[in-house]
């Protein structure tokens, strides 16, 4: 039963690298949802891309040194959401890298960054897609910080060691992520608990992975930019 | 322990956990999850279609990867420029733990 259901995987993914190579994308490939949730998932989208450049405008003007770590937060997740991964359940994914942006600059700033990496990855790489972008906006650069910034603000009022909180907020926004996009597409499809199984499951080492991760810059940034942070309110 | 120290400690285990699914799942596919939504998108919808198609698409698999490449070092050369401005410029704070 396993062994068919793998080989029957490995046709229809041969299949499908042979007409295109778009194949492989993690995120919500172009075309895959109908014309009116595409556009519904943009219009969600439009008030918090708009509330993150406001906001980035502020803290910009907060410290004269935060637009350097907002370039670096913006680079992490470059980095990071080029990075594929193989899971322990048999298929790859990648981290998204947003939780380090939603940490430091909170989770509307951090969608504008969301956005500019899944848009570089749309046009340039046939990852995700243009019709896609509010769905994949909304899992990745709109729930993922929104999590990963309530995940660290609850834990450091609970008096966790940053640390710690810093962990948990990032694999946790990651793995939000990817509980999204399974309902994104178990609306539209049914069998939510199936994509659920695609890309949680799949994304559950890569969540620790991007945890840990975060807290090696963090861990950095702690000790150089300790007044920065500060300015930022994250310490 | 040192900060370096620490996060030699933390990127082995990021290291290790990239690397054991190669060792446990010798004979995985490791194709994108995403390809696998789309298999059960069509098995469960035999009429699915994508509406709408990639505008530019990276012309092989090798370019794509090559672009893969290029993000990865975008961001890293970025984020190393950064990290190296922020450690180096108080030299005052390297000997403290």
């Amino acid at each position: 039963m396993k062994r068919s259901l793998t080989i029957r995987a490995a046709a229809v993914f041969a299949a499908v690298s042979l007409l295109s190579v778009n194949a492989s994308a993690m995120h919500i490939a172009e075309g895959m949802l109908p014309v009116p949730w595409a556009f519904g998932w943009m219009a969600v989208c439009v008030p918090f891309v708009a509330a993150g450049f406001f906001s980035i405008k502020k803290k910009v003007a907060l410290d004269a040194k935060a637009k350097v770590l907002l370039a670096m937060c913006g680079a992490f997740a470059f980095v990071l959401s080029a990075l594929k991964i193989p899971s322990v359940f048999g298929s790859c994914s990648h981290p998204t890298g947003v939780g380090l942006g939603a940490i430091l600059f909170g989770p509307t700033a951090t969608t504008v960054l969301g956005l500019i990496v899944l848009l570089f990855q749309a046009l340039l790489l046939a990852h995700g897609g243009l019709t896609t972008l509010g769905a994949n906006v909304f899992s990745m650069a709109i729930v993922g910080p929104f999590v990963s910034y309530g995940v660290y603000a609850g834990l450091k009022k609970a008096g966790c060691k940053s640390a710690i909180a810093v962990f948990f907020a990032a694999a946790l926004g990651d793995l939000m992520t990817y509980v999204v996009t399974s309902i994104q597409l178990g609306v539209v499809y049914g069998n939510f608990a199936e994509y659920l199984s695609i890309f949680a499951l799949t994304q559950i080492p890569l969540a620790i992975a991007e945890g840990l991760l975060t807290v090696v810059v963090f861990n950095v940034l702690e000790k150089y930019s300790k007044e920065e942070l500060r300015a930022l309110h994250v310490l | 322990m040192k900060v370096w120290q620490k996060n030699l400690i933390l990127i082995i285990l990021v290291v290790l956990i990239a690397a054991i699914p190669l060792w446990l799942c010798r004979d995985a596919e490791f194709g994108g999850a995403d390809g696998l939504a789309e298999e059960l998108i069509t098995e469960t919808h035999p009429d699915y279609e994508p509406w709408f198609s990639p505008i530019f698409e990276p012309a092989s698999g090798e370019i794509e990867s090559m672009l893969f490449a290029l993000q990865a070092a975008l961001g890293a050369g970025v984020v190393g420029f950064i990290l190296g401005r922020i450690t180096a410029k108080k030299p005052a704070d390297a000997g403290k733990a």
